[in-house]
């Protein structure tokens, strides 16, 4: 029987610590995964185009040493990084959680695809502390991010970092974001509202937490989809009739796109 | 013997006594004077002088840190029983102990001999059954004189060191859960002497710590406590645990001859000399901070992820973790049925310059060992190679029961199995305790307005304030397993409070499962000055009853111990460990709940202008259980306006060692008791009710009485609050006072929300038994309001206030 399922790349290397339940959550949108290790590919030369999507999950790659993701973004830029822009300008679905969004920015996968250059980056938190906490989010329905459709207009999630703050390289730049609809996701109060911290848990400007490229298929957030896909996950357990949480619509999301 | 002038000849033969124990001293050996005559002896029947790393090795093996000698030795003990209710009369009793450990705490797990405790005192770590598949194995260990020094490093290595425990039970496990109980200092302190640090300075680093190595190896750090006192001001206790899943078929380890030794990991340094050793010291400002390792969690992380691949591939037969002592402990422990064979040349070291004995003892971070069968050589060394881990052949067993080292070509150690684990002389220590009666303090009456204020106090107080400050820079919801979590949040994500304990589901390793794991722990050094007895019976049964408050089943839970204690050749604090280790196997004995693992950490003290100064005796327990369904577990939140509450357990006039005792500055007063009949029932019944959804949340009383564990409810409760009648509190005299009741510290008490739809079968499941009071019920003004007519106390007061006092008392 050939193997008809869509077909996830996990993308591993040294501090990467997210990627059990991320494979889980692809796995219960029906999808098969591998998680690789990134010397598979630059040493075996497995084929990246294999797959139907890829994934940066969250973790400390290579401790954040330097700073979160750069030298992972560095080595994806230079050993792997025609091969991701193609991926990328195929049109097939990438997304970057966490540490991930991190290496996609500085690698400057995000926001714009076809030149990737860094024009943005995501700095210490505000507190100056490592923020673990549940958080509220405004989804921006106009963005043609292929990963958040059918998602109501406040979700919550859980974050988990201590570089989250997002700064673009000048104010011009939050503009053509906003005119491309490229912000997905902002940091809200529990009423769609502009929140305080802790609920902005790093200061990010524009209150930004998630941006996609302008196609919609390059996906890069801080908050962790993959820690809420069981309605279990959630932490106020006040009538809990869902089977699943706000996360698994994400990856279905993809995985529905690539059928 | 050849000896090259790396290697030193030690001229012991020759030595008098008075030099023996200055030798031991100045090369810190930690070994006292009937140990090297055992050494010296040894030496004379072989007809030579040892060389300096045989020396290092026979004294990393008989530390403390690594033999535990006092918890196994032969204890002569007498207890001081007060007569006629007076503290100036006794009658003694004296029992000698030929083990300590296997005649209390073991034991008591001998006899219970529970079917699912799948290997207990003899790996890394405990290991009980989570489900026909798999295990799930627990340890925890302190890491408190690396933290006095350098508190980053110390704790940071003390969490390193206790998840390669978990990595080297059996074949290895998967990490899940990590757990930190700190005691400090009061942070508001000063540092005692010049070359110390503050006890607020060792909080910061101690948690920093534990945040970065914790986060970065991706396992949450889920569970713990922190506790001030002042006693641990320049003796902090970092309490690092580590909690994993391990397939049941990869619990067993096997060593044969020919097997080839497999070094992973990190380069070896001089970091960490003497680790072991110098924990048996009391710490002063001179104390050498070359003892302290240096961690780097994501070598650690690489060792995880290529390490169990290659257990999954059945590559080796057997690992365990370079620990205290280093490779000489790691591998001495491996052959020590067998004998083994190490050229020292081989190990990749950090830098040159390393003389071969620093290079076996140390205890550079982040290095496991693999027992290799020589067929399986070169798949596993691909294993590691295809991720950039160091992995290096050092050595083989053999058959000869000897441990030999080689260095250059040349042979430099040559010991005798036998002798390096066996030779050590088991000295009669003497203890002695003398148990203190309580006195009850005069009735304590106060107003309405006097009880809000002792509130607030209360709730600004270290010791219970909000802990949120800390717990939200660990990450706790990495691996998506935390489904209780150490916080319990309201709706708006703004208000918590602290969760009883965390529950921890493992579905992206065990799928389909609805199994659960919960951990939580009990610590009240506040109880232990009259009779550790009861602090160590209050500590065990704190765990229980915060596991249970969550959904735990009390008929599947383990505990482990962790003694932090003083200098134990000091008569009277052996004393007091030995009666704590007696409350453990009378506990355990009558909750029917094995111990399963545990450590002691001893000689907690320090010289201060040359007076030395001892830590409160504190006892860790943790406990670990597993939950059948995950979608019974309940959090402390309350729900619904409307609710009834009900109050399990009785609560009596101990008020000895409470928080409100504390605040007010009062003394005297009984301590809490701990009755196991009474108590175990209303843990089993709870556990019924819950697997019948009947209760929709729980919170245990604990520390500051009734009152704060019903505020503490309402915390994560928007828009709710609680009415209270004093008056249907179930006590043990008619004679105590509203405070008494509100502030008493009585254990074994349960506060249970229940749906009115459920009242009946929840009345049902509990008619037996005597201690379920109905108290109130749930309001939807965010209020506390407690009312008595016998007392004439009527108060009512909004929770937003109390709630800002407690998260705002420490904010850094």
């Amino acid at each position: 029987m050939i193997n008809t399922k869509v077909k996830v790349l996990i993308l591993r290397v040294a501090g990467t610590n997210c990627e059990y339940e991320t494979k889980f959550a692809f796995e219960l949108c029906g999808a098969h995964v591998d998680c690789l290790h990134i010397n598979k590919l630059i040493v075996t030369k497995t084929k990246m185009f294999e797959y139907d999507i890829l994934v940066l999950p969250g973790g400390f790659s290579y401790g954040d040493d330097i700073s979160s993701g750069k030298v992972l973004a560095n080595e994806l830029k230079n050993i792997l990084g025609d091969q991701i822009r193609k991926f990328a300008l195929s049109g097939k679905p990438i997304i970057g959680i966490c540490n991930g969004f991190q290496v996609l920015v500085k690698m400057g996968l995000l926001p714009y695809s076809d030149r990737c250059d860094q024009v943005s980056t995501l700095y210490y938190n505000d507190s100056g502390q490592f923020e673990c906490r549940w958080i509220y989010l405004r989804i921006e329905q106009e963005s043609n991010c292929i990963w958040t459709k059918n998602l109501p207009n406040i979700i919550t999630l859980p974050v988990a970092h201590g570089e989250g703050k997002f700064i673009p390289i000048n104010i011009q730049l939050i503009d053509d974001l906003n005119i491309n609809h490229q912000v997905v996701l902002r940091y809200s109060s529990q009423d769609g509202n502009i929140p305080d911290y802790p609920l902005n848990p790093n200061g990010s400007i524009s209150r930004i937490a998630g941006i996609c490229n302008k196609q919609g298929n390059v996906f890069g957030l801080m908050p962790h989809p993959e820690r809420y896909v069981l309605a279990l996950q959630h932490p106020v357990r006040n009538n809990v009739k869902e089977e699943y949480g706000y996360g698994k619509i994400v990856f279905q999301n993809a995985v529905n796109f690539c059928k | 013997m050849i000896k090259k002038n790396i290697v030193t000849t030690i001229d012991l033969l020759n030595l008098s006594n008075d030099e023996l124990v200055n030798f031991s001293q100045t090369n810190v050996l930690s070994l006292s004077l009937e140990e090297m005559q055992a050494i010296q002896k040894h030496f004379k029947q072989l007809n030579r002088n040892p060389t300096d790393i045989e020396l290092e090795t026979i004294a990393q093996t008989w530390s403390e840190h690594c033999k535990h000698k006092t918890l196994t030795g032969i204890v002569e003990y007498t207890e001081l029983i007060p007569r006629n209710n007076s503290n100036s009369h006794y009658h003694t009793t004296k029992f000698t102990y030929n083990n300590l450990l296997k005649e209390t705490i073991f034991k008591a797990a001998i006899e219970l001999n529970k079917q699912w405790c799948l290997s207990i005192f003899n790996d890394n770590a405990g290991i009980i059954e989570f489900d026909s598949n798999y295990g799930v194995a627990f340890k925890v260990e302190t890491h408190n004189h690396p933290s006095a020094l350098e508190p980053y490093g110390g704790a940071s290595t003390g969490i390193g060191g206790v998840i390669r425990d978990i990595l080297g039970v059996g074949l290895g496990a998967k990490p899940l859960a990590n757990t930190d109980v700190l005691c400090f200092g009061s942070p508001h302190a000063e540092a005692l002497s010049i070359g110390m640090h503050s006890p607020k300075r060792i909080m910061k680093g101690v948690i920093s710590g534990i945040r970065d190595y914790g986060n970065r190896m991706g396992i949450p750090t889920v569970n713990g406590a922190v506790y001030f006192n002042d006693g641990y001001i320049a003796n902090p206790l970092v309490y690092c645990g580590c909690m994993g899943i391990i397939p049941k078929n990869k619990i067993y380890k096997k060593v044969c001859p020919g097997d080839l030794i497999l070094l992973i990991g990190g380069k070896t340094g001089r970091d960490g000399i003497h680790g072991a050793t110098f924990s048996s010291i009391q710490l002063d400002q001179n104390t050498d901070i070359n003892a302290v390792q240096i961690g780097n969690p994501i070598i650690e992380k690489k060792i995880l992820d290529t390490m169990l691949k290659a257990r999954d591939l059945n590559l080796y037969s057997s690992v365990t973790d370079c620990g205290a002592g280093g490779l000489s402990s790691a591998i001495g422990e491996l052959g020590e049925h067998i004998g083994a064979i190490v050229n020292l040349d081989t190990i990749p070291l950090k830098y040159s310059g390393l003389k071969p004995w620093e290079i076996w003892i140390s205890e550079a971070q982040e290095r496991m060992v693999l027992v290799v069968p020589e067929k399986n050589k070169n798949k596993i060394k691909k294993i590691f190679e295809e991720e950039d881990v160091d992995a290096v052949f050092i050595g083989m067993f053999k058959q000869d029961k000897k441990l030999t080292l080689t260095y250059d070509g040349e042979i430099i150690a040559d010991l005798d199995m036998m002798f390096l684990h066996n030779g050590i002389p088991k000295p009669k220590i003497s203890a002695s305790y003398q148990i203190k009666l309580d006195t009850i303090q005069p009735s304590l009456e106060m107003t309405n307005v006097e009880i809000i204020q002792t509130v607030q106090l209360l709730l600004s107080n270290i010791n219970c304030c909000s802990r949120e400050w800390l717990v939200h820079q660990y990450d706790y919801e990495v691996q998506g397993h935390t489904i209780i979590k150490p916080l319990t949040i309201g709706k708006n994500f703004k208000l918590c409070g602290h969760s009883d304990a965390t529950v921890i589901f493992p579905y992206t390793i065990v799928k389909e499962t609805k199994k659960c794991i919960v951990l939580s722990c009990g610590l009240s050094p506040q109880y232990g000055y009259n009779d550790v007895y009861h602090m160590a019976a209050s500590s065990i049964e704190e765990s229980l009853r915060n596991a249970v408050a969550v959904g735990g089943n009390i008929n599947k839970m383990a505990l482990l111990d962790n003694f932090c204690w003083g200098n134990p050749n000091n008569c009277n604090t052996l004393g007091s460990l030995v009666r704590a280790t007696k409350a453990c196997y009378d506990m355990s004995k009558q909750f029917s709940v094995p111990f399963i693992s545990g450590k002691d950490s001893l000689n907690n003290e320090y010289f201060i202008n040359n007076k030395q100064y001892s830590i409160p005796p504190a006892l860790l327990i943790s406990a670990m259980g597993i939950i059948d369904d995950v979608n019974n577990t309940v959090t402390m939140s309350l729900k619904q306006h409307g609710n009834k509450l009900f109050l399990l357990g009785l609560t009596r006039n101990e008020l000895g060692g409470s928080m409100l005792f504390n605040v007010r500055k009062l003394s005297g007063g009984i301590v809490p008791r701990v009755y196991p009949k009474e108590s175990k029932i209303i843990m089993q019944k709870l556990y019924e009710a819950m697997s019948k959804k009947l209760i929709k949340s729980c919170h245990d009383c604990a520390e500051g009485g009734l009152l704060i564990s019903l505020i503490e409810m309402t915390f994560s409760s928007q828009h709710l609050g609680v009415n209270v009648d004093i008056d249907a509190i179930g006590t043990e005299n008619n004679s105590m006072t509203a405070s008494e009741i509100l502030f008493s510290e009585s254990n074994g008490r349960f506060i249970v929300e229940v749906d009115y739809n459920n009242e009946l079968q929840f009345k049902n499941i509990f008619k037996d038994i005597i201690h379920c009071y109905e108290i109130g019920y749930i309001n939807n003004k965010h209020s506390i309001i407690i009312e008595s007519k016998k007392h004439k106390i009527s108060i009512n007061e909004n929770v937003t206030g109390l709630f800002k006092i407690w998260q705002n008392a420490i904010s850094w």
